[in-house]
């Protein structure tokens, strides 16, 4: 066993942990976080999304103890109070949720194309969102509430 | 997963001591993009995993007009795509990143790791090789340069001896030439079925003329492939069609493609006939505007 200290969500978090457990599984059954999901396991889904530093990473690929002493943010993260990011009002509004399963992962990655690219164009959000794929098909959907958040944190 | 000894080393020297103390029973672990996976999958189980992502010696982009690009081996694929130098000297290089699976893997993955990992579909390896490039090995006895021509050995297999670690990649400088990769996958963040890496200069004093390429073919076989006789085709002669559609056919006969759910081996190779036309045009479009 390891000991792991990192930052989540802006607070510290230390815990012993088996060095073979991946970010992915120590957020969601460590640590009962369950919005940062295991979708393909294997890096293509995205589902697992967070961001690490602030950039957007595969969670399922990265042993835990690679993250010692660093921040990450997950989906858990982005509300404040009860208040939702702009990034998930934008969701809810456009109805771009079916199942939901997809929806951490695509909201994590989005919100790493907006700090980088505050004003992307539709091809660019489309190419940011290629590593995550939603099986209900709801593509068009989360590409046009992508968009609009970012006009949204234009107005801001 | 198995389970594994765990060792964040924080220098090349550490690195280099743990691969001499455990050899084949080690593993280094750099992003992890492709051996996490086959960990979790127990297609690889390590004893010990030497963990060098944090090694900050590692990762750097430096260029030199004379000496070319310098790449720290763990210097991140995105790293890589949004260097402005790389960019404007190395275009075929950025583009190609931008190809590569998808930004979060961008994000972790190393360069030097997709190389040392040496899967024959890998988008970076017929690239620098394209451009030439060589590689560093560090061992705890020195450290050696190796082409990256003589680097892949077999599937998922290198030069590197059980105690040395890849730690720099060099580029030489582009002369007045131009690239270009084109990379045919089923979806976007997919490995390339097939793919093609073509580099190419021309003669100061005759601009249609071809002064030397490179035609680099990757998902074709164990390793990635040279068409030596595209090449050797090409050398010296003014650029025309009829030269273009004979080195990609040659280059499509060289191939060694096999036949697999992506497609048959027929297949493959007419799309690698396709593919050396487009990038030799296109790598000789640009080449032109130097």
């Amino acid at each position: 066993m390891e000991t792991l200290r990192l930052t989540i969500n802006g607070e510290t978090v230390e815990s012993l942990i088996d060095p073979g457990t991946t970010l992915q599984r120590f957020l969601h059954d460590t640590l009962g976080m369950t919005g940062t999901k295991e979708g393909c396991g294997s890096g293509l889904c995205g589902c697992c999304t967070v961001r690490v530093d602030g950039k957007a990473v595969k969670s399922c690929l990265i042993l835990a103890l690679q993250v010692r002493e660093k921040s990450v943010q997950t989906i858990e993260g982005l509300a404040h109070e009860e208040t939702l990011d702009p990034v998930q009002k934008s969701f809810i509004e456009n109805g771009a949720i079916q199942c939901g399963y997809c929806s951490a992962g695509m909201i994590m990655t989005s919100k790493a194309l907006l700090e980088e690219n505050p004003n992307p164009s539709e091809q660019e959000v489309r190419h940011a969102l290629s590593g995550n794929l939603c099986r209900c098909t709801g593509y068009h959907k989360i590409v046009k509430a992508v968009l609009s958040a970012a006009g949204r944190q234009k107005q801001v | 997963m198995n389970t594994f000894e765990y060792f964040p080393a924080k220098t090349v020297k550490e690195a280099c001591d743990l691969l001499s103390q455990y050899g084949e029973e080690a593993k280094i672990l750099g992003g992890g993009q492709s051996l996490v996976t086959l960990m979790k999958q127990n297609l690889v189980s390590p004893s010990y995993l030497i963990d060098i992502k944090n090694i900050s010696e590692l990762n750097y982009i430096r260029y030199d007009d004379e000496d070319g690009l310098r790449i720290g081996a763990l210097t991140t694929h995105r790293s890589l795509e949004t260097s402005e130098i790389v960019r404007k000297k190395y275009a075929m290089l950025a583009e190609m990143e931008r190809t590569l699976a998808s930004v979060p893997v961008r994000n972790w993955g190393t360069v030097g790791g997709n190389l040392a990992h040496a899967d024959p579909a890998s988008d970076v390896a017929p690239t620098l090789m394209a451009f030439g490039a060589e590689v560093t090995l560090t061992g705890s006895d020195g450290e050696r340069v190796v082409s990256l021509d003589d680097f892949f050995i077999d599937y998922f297999e290198t030069a590197l001896r059980s105690d040395e670690l890849l730690t720099e990649i060099h580029v030489p400088k582009p002369g007045r030439g131009g690239g270009f990769y084109y990379k045919f996958a089923q979806r976007a963040t997919d490995l390339a079925v097939v793919s093609v890496a073509t580099y190419l200069t021309l003669k100061a004093d005759h601009r249609d003329m071809c002064k030397d390429i490179r035609i680099v073919m990757g998902s074709v076989g164990p390793t990635p492939l040279r068409s030596k006789r595209g090449e050797d085709l090409f050398k010296g002669q003014t650029i025309n069609d009829t030269l273009i559609e004979e080195a990609a056919r040659l280059s499509a006969e060289d191939a060694q493609p096999t036949t697999d759910i992506n497609g048959s081996e027929d297949y493959k190779r007419e799309i690698i006939r396709v593919l050396v036309k487009r990038t030799i045009k296109e790598a000789a479009a640009r080449a032109s505007m130097t």
